[in-house]
């Protein structure tokens, strides 16, 4: 298979997590020449799981197209899966249908239980389930793929918005004698992340797609960068908080110039606290909204309904607590009576917002737009494809086949796993030699005849494999 | 059939909504779309930010410092000297006409009227003539709640104890003759400040709601004597405490001290000519570093002069035609949505 490979397999051991403090042993891909298959049943998993072998079993797997366990009890799946799952730092997802694909169900990254003839056993332990193994294709390429998106932008876009806000606190601690004075209206902070940012992000987390179902099933190919972890790692955050800094800048420098020994346009006050804090949420809030409508790239009603309707509630919340009627009820709690009327009355305050929302939004429209030009991802070329282009017509559905009232337990009539279980092989000690159950030859399934086994205490010179 | 039943009451419903088929905008960053439209924003920032600019070059501004820390400097005698309401004078001199209407202002540096403790002391019922709080101000003006006789201190609160004191006023001297410039202290604050968030207590004569408490302890005059001319202009409604409880956002700021009254020679302005202030040095600054300065200015559709606003329109509208054109030759070279 692999001419010049090393003897031993190669396992390295390395450091990863978020501060390099997880400890990893990693098994290495080597080089194959053509297309292997291997297949293994369960008696001779349970010699290859021991521990002085089982990387090599890993390693002569790994080397294989595919990899066929058959007969295999259900501790075996599970530990299969484990072996992968450990020493090659992949994603694993498990798909069975019955109560004997529990275990390996538990123990991959991702469950997948089919519900139907065997029962519901798979269904109640698994993570995703549906009633035919052709959705698997549907539930990775496309939803799997549609909700990596939606977290790594929701993440991203998260940190953006909390991390800005909170980095204009923290410029204006060097204008305030860093008394903690917040540069912002209390009740904007209670409001910020509760009332205006929260139904925003919520509809793009719920709605987005950035390539509809039939282009995800044409084009496999998008489904790479979520297995390449490529739209939310370290760099990306770096990237994130990058960003924030760089708004957050704007969104407290520009407010602080323009504010500068200035006045209204008939020489009354409008560098006052009031007014500024107000100034300063105005362009933040419209910063952050602008920034969400350039992530979504699905705008559903509802999308338009919350982005929208949130501006809309900001303005009437703000100027309902600015209002008389609110001050006469509850004087103490807001004393920003009038802020509205008297400061975004003034244009050089709304020249002021509309200076700084362009000078955060114009910079990230001009990268995006170079970068699609410089070096076009897949999900781009599909984007651009998906305007132009048809959509393909779905893959033709398959005569669905009718239901057999016959059971499918194929193998209830031959010998089954008693003995392997039994033996206690796989909890390496040492068995006892057992006389055989069934002394009968070998016969084909067809002719329904029971198969006999030799049991793994005798010393087999080769394992039999049949096709599950 | 039982099964059949079965299967179809498990089957997830077939609406858009569940299935994710709701019709939608799909929108591209497309060159047809991005190119044109920085072009247009950078050429509408030039424009913007060639008439901001030029406003604010019409906008006559003439800035006094009289904090007197040097010793050539004026006021320097009543900054040093600790007598109270020591008198000072600054001369200048107008070569051409200070176009009305002209605002007078003054202004402090170094003065962090944003710090949190500061900006938090102060009782906003209290201000709002509530007498209840009169006799029992609130804890967050503490320390300037009570005083040393356990007195009650009204208005309290460090906001309204630190009150700006010094008062100006203005002479000009034409072929000889010295006139007074009548200034105007109407109507200085912002009207919601005066009608509605802060009220005198309703009691007449206003003198009666003090009783049983004391002015601030930094204060010349109780609240009830602020203005002994006119009579409107007294108790919390005082139009230069307003003024000055409108505190500021930044560590130096300007605050608006009188209008130039435009009537008779000052119909046009402040005609060309010799002038004088004449202060009452009341205000200490020294101890902190800070400064004080007199600012006569006039105003025009954006305000003050800032010069800012006006550069930055245009800088950034010339980045944004530079851009465009960046773009533009990027995208002739790579031409991406042909490539396949």
């Amino acid at each position: 298979m692999c001419p010049e490979a090393a003897e031993e397999p190669s396992v390295f051991k390395s450091r990863v997590g978020l501060f390099w403090l997880k400890k990893t042993e990693t098994m290495q891909d080597e080089k194959v020449d053509g297309d292997y298959g291997l297949i293994i049943n369960g008696h001779s998993l349970a010699f290859a799981l021991e521990k002085n072998l089982r990387l090599e079993l890993l390693r002569t797997a790994c080397m294989c197209q595919t990899v066929i366990c058959c007969r295999v009890t259900p501790l075996q799946k599970a530990q299969v899966v484990q072996l992968v799952k450990k020493y090659k730092q992949a994603v694993t997802l498990a798909i069975g249908d019955g109560a004997n694909d529990v275990s390996m169900i538990k123990v991959a990254h991702i469950g997948v239980g089919i519900s139907g003839q065997e029962g519901m056993q798979a269904v109640l332990s698994s993570d995703f389930s549906f009633a035919q193994f052709r959705y698997l294709q549907r539930l990775l390429l496309v939803h799997g793929r549609w909700s990596y998106i939606r977290m790594c932008k929701f993440l991203g876009y998260f940190f953006y918005k909390n991390f800005t806000f909170t980095l204009v606190q923290f410029w204006y601690a060097f204008f305030c004698g860093f008394s903690a004075q917040t540069v912002y209206e209390d009740w904007f902070i209670t409001f910020y992340n509760m009332v205006y940012t929260a139904l925003p992000v919520l509809g793009m987390c719920l709605f987005d797609q950035d390539v509809n179902d039939r282009w995800s099933l044409y084009h496999p190919q998008l489904y790479a960068p979520g297995q390449k972890n490529q739209y939310f790692n370290k760099k990306a955050f770096v990237n994130c908080v990058m960003h924030s800094c760089y708004s957050s800048l704007i969104l407290f420098f520009i407010p602080w110039a323009s504010m500068h020994d200035t006045v209204r346009d008939d020489g009354k006050e409008i560098a006052d606290y009031q007014s500024f804090a107000l100034l300063a949420q105005t362009c933040l809030l419209i910063v952050v909204y602008t920034q969400l409508c350039l992530d979504t790239y699905y705008w559903t009603a509802v999308n338009h309904f919350f982005v929208w309707g949130s501006m809309v509630a900001y303005f009437s919340i703000t100027l309902t607590m600015c209002s008389n009627g609110m001050f006469y009820m509850f004087t103490s709690s807001f004393p920003f009576i009038g802020t509205t009327r008297n400061s975004l009355n003034q244009p050089n305050v709304w020249l002021t917002i509309f200076l700084t929302f362009l000078l955060c939004i114009l910079p990230v429209v001009a990268f995006r737009f170079i970068f699609i030009q410089l070096r076009p991802t897949i999900n781009d070329k599909v984007r651009y494809k998906m305007r132009t282009e048809e959509l393909p017509v779905p893959a033709p559905r398959r005569l669905r086949r009718r239901h057999s009232t016959r059971s499918g337990y194929a193998f209830s009539h031959s010998q089954g796993y008693g003995d392997l279980v039994t033996s206690r092989k796989f909890l390496m000690k040492r068995s006892t030699k057992r006389a055989p159950l069934f002394t009968q030859t070998d016969s084909s399934i067809f002719q329904n005849q029971p198969q006999h086994y030799r049991t793994i205490a005798e010393e087999a010179e080769e394992s039999q494999g049949h096709s599950p | 059939m039982v099964k059949q039943e079965s299967e179809s009451a498990n089957r997830p419903d077939n609406t858009a909504f569940t299935q994710q088929r709701l019709p939608a905008w799909q929108p591209i960053l497309s060159a047809g779309i991005v190119i044109p439209g920085f072009v247009l924003i950078g050429l509408a920032f030039i424009g913007i930010g060639v008439a901001l600019f030029v406003t604010s070059r019409s906008i006559q501004v003439l800035e006094l410092d009289y904090t007197g820390d040097s010793n050539g400097s004026p006021c320097s005698s009543c900054s040093q000297s600790v007598v109270t309401n020591c008198k000072c004078s600054l001369n200048f001199t107008l070569t051409t006409l200070f176009q009305g209407p002209v605002f007078f202002y003054y202004g402090l540096s170094n003065y962090f009227q944003n710090y949190r403790r500061y900006g938090a002391s102060k009782d906003d019922n209290q201000l709002y003539g509530d007498l209840s709080y009169f006799t029992s101000p609130s804890s967050s003006c503490s320390p300037y709640d009570y005083d040393s006789s356990k007195k009650p201190i009204v208005p309290c609160g460090s906001i309204a104890n630190s009150m700006f004191n010094d008062t100006f006023t203005l002479t000009w001297t034409v072929n000889g003759t010295t006139n007074n410039v009548p200034l105007d202290g109407k109507g200085i604050a912002w009207w919601t400040d005066y009608n509605i968030k802060y009220r005198n207590p309703s009691v007449t004569p206003l003198k009666n709601a003090f009783n049983g408490t004391v002015k601030p302890i930094n204060w010349a005059k109780p609240a009830y004597e602020l203005d002994a001319s006119d009579p409107s202009n007294n108790g919390f409604v005082n139009q230069d405490f307003l003024v000055w409880m409108r505190r500021a956002a930044l560590p130096n700021f300007r605050k608006l001290y009188r209008r130039i009254d435009a009537s008779g020679d000052y119909q046009k302005g402040l005609p060309a000519g010799n002038y004088t202030i004449d202060i009452a040095y009341n205000y200490p600054v020294r101890a902190f570093n800070g400064a004080k300065k007199i600012v006569f200015s006039n105003v025009s559709w954006m305000g003050g002069r800032n010069e800012f606003l006006g550069i930055a329109y245009l800088v950034i509208g010339s980045l944004c035609v530079v851009m465009s054109i960046v773009m533009l030759i990027v995208y002739a070279k790579f031409k991406f949505p042909d490539e396949e």
